[in-house]
């Protein structure tokens, strides 16, 4: 469980999380929607540890993060995966290394049970035989499940998706959703999920959170958040530009 | 009266921000070195640097080394031929390239090839969060990126100095006596009575510490880039001169302490 209270966090005099509570459930899928720049990467970033905050307290299974040391919050780390915004593959490997480091980094499997590992994880996001290319020579979506497969490579309990489905044609967006229902439910996994994508948002969201002004101003189920009233959610869900939410 | 305050206040920001900057650089060498000595030694990494500031560096390194001490040589001659000692000319190159220039060149021509790329490298690695990545996936970026970076820095710019003042001595010998016409014998005699080992030897100190300067300098730089491309366009300039303006500098007092 991870359960955020009170987080604040700014950038110079830029406040992006003002006093931001949020928990998150074991074994579901939370989506974290909110305006472009609205600091929801931040917001993830702050869960695995690689923005610290000015004050609250980031707990993951009881442990509060923001107060461990290196080498403590590594540990808490090897229970998560994450799925960046852009992949951030390493492009001076190839595919299958990619897939292949945090096998290498934390376990001492032999090669070929490396090598074995990495193709089920490669095949469990759609991909075969792309082991010996290297990132530049994949598509946006394909460094997205290869992104995936790097994440889910340890089989971690928590996987952070930095809009997963962001850029990629419909069909693709499509097929990565799919992707990411079925890993949850076939791994057990907890996933927090930030999305523009209303469509996906519903499809693949068991709790929606809405991020405003710093703060989760909705949290609730698909279904609570199509019955919502607030200004702000109404306005967001409609894609219009008449409400609350200021375009600058 | 105001104007010379603000002026102040902008050479005191400055030297602030100087002095800052190199405690952070310090710092990150204490970490290289905490993290240096911390199995798992990922070898792989660190002959993949090697190859590339060493191996890849060799054919520029063998070209200014062999131009200077071809010009030293020419130089040298006429400087020489003003009192008749034209015999002191191979001396002079191989004490000049051992001493001064083999390691000061090198490390300039590395810095310029290697130091600006870990700088660009990590730069980008950066700005597209591979280095956020690694923190995620619980790998030290110090231990992955930097300390076989340094590593090579360290171990391979003396080397290249080695091949640097090899061939500017050859390219000295080369001017000198196929060129100027100078007995070979006198040259060559000319170059042991000179050059003792402590000279080569010291060159090779001041080669290493080079090394470290432009590869913690490339890596310092990139590791803190900010700001997209730009910004690594940006950090990679300011590497590459900085590095070079610490090495000259350092020379100075590496030279005062050793000679
Ligand atoms: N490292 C940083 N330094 C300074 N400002 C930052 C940093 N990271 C984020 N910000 C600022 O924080 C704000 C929130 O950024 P964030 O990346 O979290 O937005 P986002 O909600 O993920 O937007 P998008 O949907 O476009 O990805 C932005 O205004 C950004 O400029
Ligand atoms: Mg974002």
């Amino acid at each position: 469980m991870i359960k955020l209270v009170d987080l604040h966090k700014s950038f110079g005099r830029q406040k992006v999380l003002d006093g931001l509570d949020l928990d998150i459930e074991d074994g579901k899928t939370t989506v974290i929607i909110g305006r472009s720049g609205g600091g929801k990467s931040v917001l993830l970033k702050h869960m695995i540890g690689l923005l610290r905050p000015e004050r609250g307290q980031i707990l993951i299974d009881g442990t509060d993060i923001t107060k461990l040391n290196d080498q403590a919050l590594n540990e808490i780390r090897k229970k998560f995966g994450m799925l960046f915004q852009e992949a951030a593959l390493f492009d001076s490997m190839t595919v299958g290394e990619n897939v292949a480091f945090p096998l290498r980094e934390h376990t001492r499997m032999k090669e070929k049970e490396i090598r074995e590992t990495v193709a089920d994880r490669l095949r469990s996001v759609g991909l075969t035989g792309v082991e010996e290319k290297m990132p530049s020579e994949l598509s946006g979506g394909m460094r997205k499940r290869v992104g995936l497969a790097r994440a889910i490579a340890m089989r971690p309990q928590i996987v952070l998706f930095d809009e997963p489905t962001t850029g990629l044609d419909p069909v693709m967006a499509e097929a990565i959703n799919r992707l990411i229902i079925d890993t949850q439910k076939n791994l057990n996994l907890t996933c927090v999920v930030i999305s523009h994508d209303v469509r996906s948002i519903f499809e693949i969201g068991h709790r929606i959170a809405m991020l405003y002004e710093g703060k989760i101003i909705e949290n609730g189920t698909p279904e609570e958040l199509r019955a919502s009233q607030n200004p702000v959610t109404l306005q967001f869900l409609a894609g219009s530009i008449e409400g609350p939410i200021r375009i600058m | 009266m105001n104007r010379f305050s603000g002026a102040l206040d902008r050479l005191g920001r400055a030297v602030l921000a100087g002095v800052e900057e190199m405690g952070k650089i310090i710092l990150l060498f204490v970490s290289v070195l905490a993290w240096m000595f911390r199995p798992p030694f990922k070898l792989h990494n660190i002959f993949k640097q090697m190859e590339f500031v060493g191996v890849k560096s060799i054919f520029v390194v063998v070209l200014t080394g062999t131009f200077t001490g071809m010009v030293m040589a020419l130089q040298g001659y006429h400087g020489f031929r003003m009192f008749s000692a034209e015999s002191l000319v191979g001396g002079t190159v191989a004490l000049g390239m051992t001493r001064e220039l083999g390691p000061v060149l090198t490390s300039l021509m590395v810095t310029a090839r290697a130091g600006s790329a870990m700088a660009a490298e990590l730069g980008t690695m950066r700005v597209t969060e591979q280095i956020d990545a690694l923190y995620v996936m619980a790998a030290n970026p110090v231990k992955h990126l930097i300390v076989p970076r340094v590593i090579a820095g360290v171990l391979m710019v003396p080397l290249l100095t080695v091949v640097s003042d090899f061939t500017g001595i050859l390219g000295g010998y080369f001017v000198g006596v196929h060129i100027l016409g100078i007995n070979s014998g006198i040259f060559i005699k000319n170059i042991t009575r000179l050059v003792d080992l402590n000279d080569i030897y010291n060159g090779l100190v001041k080669a290493a510490c080079f090394g470290l300067i432009l590869s913690l300098i490339g890596c310092y730089k990139g590791f803190n880039t900010y700001g997209g491309a730009e910004g690594v366009g940006r950090a990679t300039t300011e590497a590459v001169v900085l590095a070079s303006i610490a090495i000259l500098i350092s020379d100075y007092f590496l030279t005062a302490i050793m000679f």
